[in-house]
């Protein structure tokens, strides 16, 4: 595939939606009117002044925004190469970068007057966002969960509750992240004239991809500037997970044009890339689901295949089209790290930072091990930590006592 | 071009009466058992099929399609499969015409250059593409036509008379709309409601204007086929074949019957209503 180079990398999507073939919006007529809708919606909200005002109000006092820069010494002193700093999205109010996103989006909501929400959630980090800020606004919060999800993030599940949101356990298909995803769709056909859909991640149909990456750029905004008041200049590499990769695009979009920077996605390679695997880019081709086209697991025929990765959060068999736009490009280098990498960068850093970071950011982590020991003692490499582990406290400790025992 | 979409609405102008239009999944529960129950459609009834592509992830279906299409992709259904499914039907059928329906991915993947020239040999008459609205026609709709397949839209209640224009636009065969805004086999609307709507459509074409999702009774399929031009039925059928599956989800000898006792009931329903208003 090739595109031409545009004068930007930032402009995009075009009118209809589309980064280049990728994105779109392809999505049953019962929906086109909402996300027309939608699309008004948010545009006059970007243009409004007061929107901007009273979300930086909650970013700073709710969520606790900025979130720091830190230079991780340790780390750093033991890999033997790049100096690496982390951006603490994980001290973020919830525990993650989905809190950005669903701030944005649950702004939008109210101003088209929705008192009903329903969102989707792997990890049941984007869940429990939802859930808290419709506690906080007293909006009706309906969370749908793969079933094998709800058991394997329980901590997260009974969180959602106590914040007064419905867990509804989706027992279809694989009963992880794509199905629930398909459930929430189906919801929202269902109940269109009420419903506003908190989608957690940079995917979906137009204008979902392009906001949701609005509203996580605040994460590459205050890089840029923190690291400017750190070190003086750039950084010169930027590394994120990437499930459908919000958390990724967040950092990397306000960086896309600087040409200088270096920037590595990681994808779950799960048991590797010729087993199971949640590589969307590594292991599969252009397909249309869930409203647009993107990179998706699939078979020969066009059926979706399940993806696989120890985390929750990243065993989705797509990826946002952006991400897609910017591999077929070649501006992003699209890397994968397998469940036994990232257990083993999730111990690391616990361990020499003092730090648990979810197992979502740990596949960051995994290559930066991989990368950091051969470059140059001055080369300033920021990875997004973009949530922490509390939530995959029992599941890894499970998995670590099963080995000793 | 006059596709046999048209020729059979035609016909049943003549015969003054609406459409009845039944959606079964190809390849459930096996190739086999499906091509019988298609063949069995028209003699008891049906004058339109749609054959819907089954797909892994069907976002605007309810669980007995979901199931449905599951349960095809278990036996081995692929879309080279359905094609064949329907070159097998031709054989004995020139006249019923035959719609797809489904999910753009498999199409997408089968090549759509390859797809519509494959599907127009097979002897298909058109396509309902659930999740590619008149802001993607240039995917497949536009190449549809050019390749002389109907491209049948949907409309549905949410679907305001600023936004009919595009939704009509590039659509033929007939216009399917859908009255309950949510999945399929949801409950059904009220046929005085379903009236009003297919009143509106009325008014921006000329096209014949078939209604669905959750008609599931000889006297719901009649109420709606006198409002309308046709009355579609898919969940209650797929309901009867399930229904007749053995423990294992397999078809039995009374597989094929359930689905043509239904279809021949609802069919008597739609054939007792008067014709909707041209
Ligand atoms: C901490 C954390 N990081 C990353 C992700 C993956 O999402 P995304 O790729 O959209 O950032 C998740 C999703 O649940 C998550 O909880």
């Amino acid at each position: 595939m090739t595109t031409a180079i545009p004068n930007s990398y930032r402009t995009g999507p075009d009118e209809t939606g589309h980064f280049g073939i990728f994105g779109g919006r392809f999505v049953a007529e019962t929906l086109m009117p909402l996300i027309l809708d939608l699309q008004k919606a948010y545009e006059d909200a970007k243009a409004d002044p007061a929107f901007r005002k009273e979300m930086d109000g909650y970013l700073k006092a709710y969520v606790g925004r900025p979130s720091p820069l830190y230079l991780a010494e340790r780390l750093t002193e033991h890999l033997g190469g790049a100096k690496i700093y982390l951006k603490r999205e994980e001290l973020n109010h919830t525990g993650s970068h989905k809190v950005n996103n669903v701030l944005g989006q649950i702004m939008v909501a109210r101003r088209m007057g929705k008192k009903r929400i329903i969102a989707e959630t792997g990890a049941g980090q984007h869940g429990v966002a939802t859930a808290t800020l419709c506690a906080r606004f007293g909006l009706e919060c309906i969370v749908y969960m793969g079933a094998v999800d709800v058991e394997r993030q329980q901590p997260n599940v009974i969180r959602m509750e106590m914040l007064g949101a419905k867990v509804v356990p989706v027992q279809v298909g694989a009963r992880t992240l794509k199905d629930a995803m398909n459930e929430a769709m189906r919801d929202w056909v269902t109940n269109v004239h009420n419903t506003f859909y908190c989608i957690g991640t940079v995917a979906g149909p137009h204008p979902y991809p392009m906001m949701v990456r609005d509203f996580q750029s605040i994460i590459g905004d205050e890089t840029k500037v923190q690291m400017q008041e750190i070190e003086g200049r750039l950084p010169d590499s930027l590394i994120a997970c990437i499930g459908g990769g919000s958390n990724a695009m967040g950092l990397f979009h306000p960086f896309l044009d600087d040409t200088s920077v270096d920037i590595y996605g990681v994808e779950a390679a799960g048991h590797g890339l010729t087993g199971l695997h949640a590589a969307s880019i590594a292991g599969g081709r252009p397909g249309v689901l869930h409203g647009n086209r993107t990179y998706l697991l699939m078979d020969e025929d066009g059926q979706i295949q399940e993806g696989h990765s120890i985390s929750a959060g990243l065993d989705y068999p797509g990826i946002g089209p952006e991400h897609s736009w910017l591999h077929s490009i070649g501006r992003v280098k699209y890397l994968s790290a397998t469940d036994e990498e990232a257990l083993a960068a999730f111990q690391l850093l616990s361990k020499l930072e003092g730090i648990i970071p979810a197992l979502e950011p740990a596949h960051a982590l995994a290559k930066v091990s991989e990368l950091a020991p051969k470059l140059p003692k001055d080369h300033l490499m920021v990875v997004n930590l973009s949530g922490r582990g509390d939530k995959d406290v029992p599941q890894v400790g499970d998995i670590l006592k099963g080995r000793q025992s | 071009m006059t596709t046999r979409i048209d020729t059979r609405f035609a016909e049943l102008k003549a015969e003054g009466r609406s459409a009845f239009v039944t959606f079964v999944m190809a390849g459930d529960p096996d190739l086999a058992t499906a091509l019988e129950i298609v063949k069995a459609l028209p003699k008891a009834g049906a004058d339109i099929i749609e054959l819907g592509m089954p797909f892994t992830d069907p976002m605007a279906d309810g669980p007995s399609i979901q199931a449905a299409g599951l349960r095809a992709l278990q036996a081995g259904m692929t879309l080279r499969k359905t094609l064949q499914l329907v070159r097998d039907f031709r054989k004995t059928d020139d006249k019923t015409p035959i719609v797809l329906m489904g999910y753009y991915n498999p199409i997408y993947i089968y090549g759509v250059d390859k797809f519509l020239p494959d599907a127009k040999e097979a002897g298909v008459d058109g396509l309902i593409i659930v999740d590619l609205p008149p802001e993607e026609d240039n995917e497949l709709c536009i190449p549809a036509m050019k390749a002389g397949l109907n491209f049948i839209r949907l409309a549905t209640p949410t679907t305001d008379d600023k936004r009919l224009p595009a939704v009509l636009a590039n659509t033929s065969g007939f216009v399917y709309y859908v009255s309950v805004t949510g999945i399929t086999g949801a409950a059904a609307a009220d046929a005085s409601v379903v009236g009003t709507a297919v009143a509106r459509i009325k008014r921006h074409t000329k096209l014949p204007v078939c209604v669905g999702f959750g008609i599931r009774t000889p006297e719901a399929a009649k109420a709606i086929a006198s409002h309308a031009n046709g009355a579609v039925v898919g969940t209650a059928l797929i309901d009867a074949l399930k229904g007749s599956l053995d423990a294992d989800g397999k078809a039995t000898a009374k597989t094929v019957s359930a689905v043509a006792d239904l279809t021949a009931a609802l069919a008597a329903g739609v054939r007792g209503a008067k014709q909707a208003a041209e």
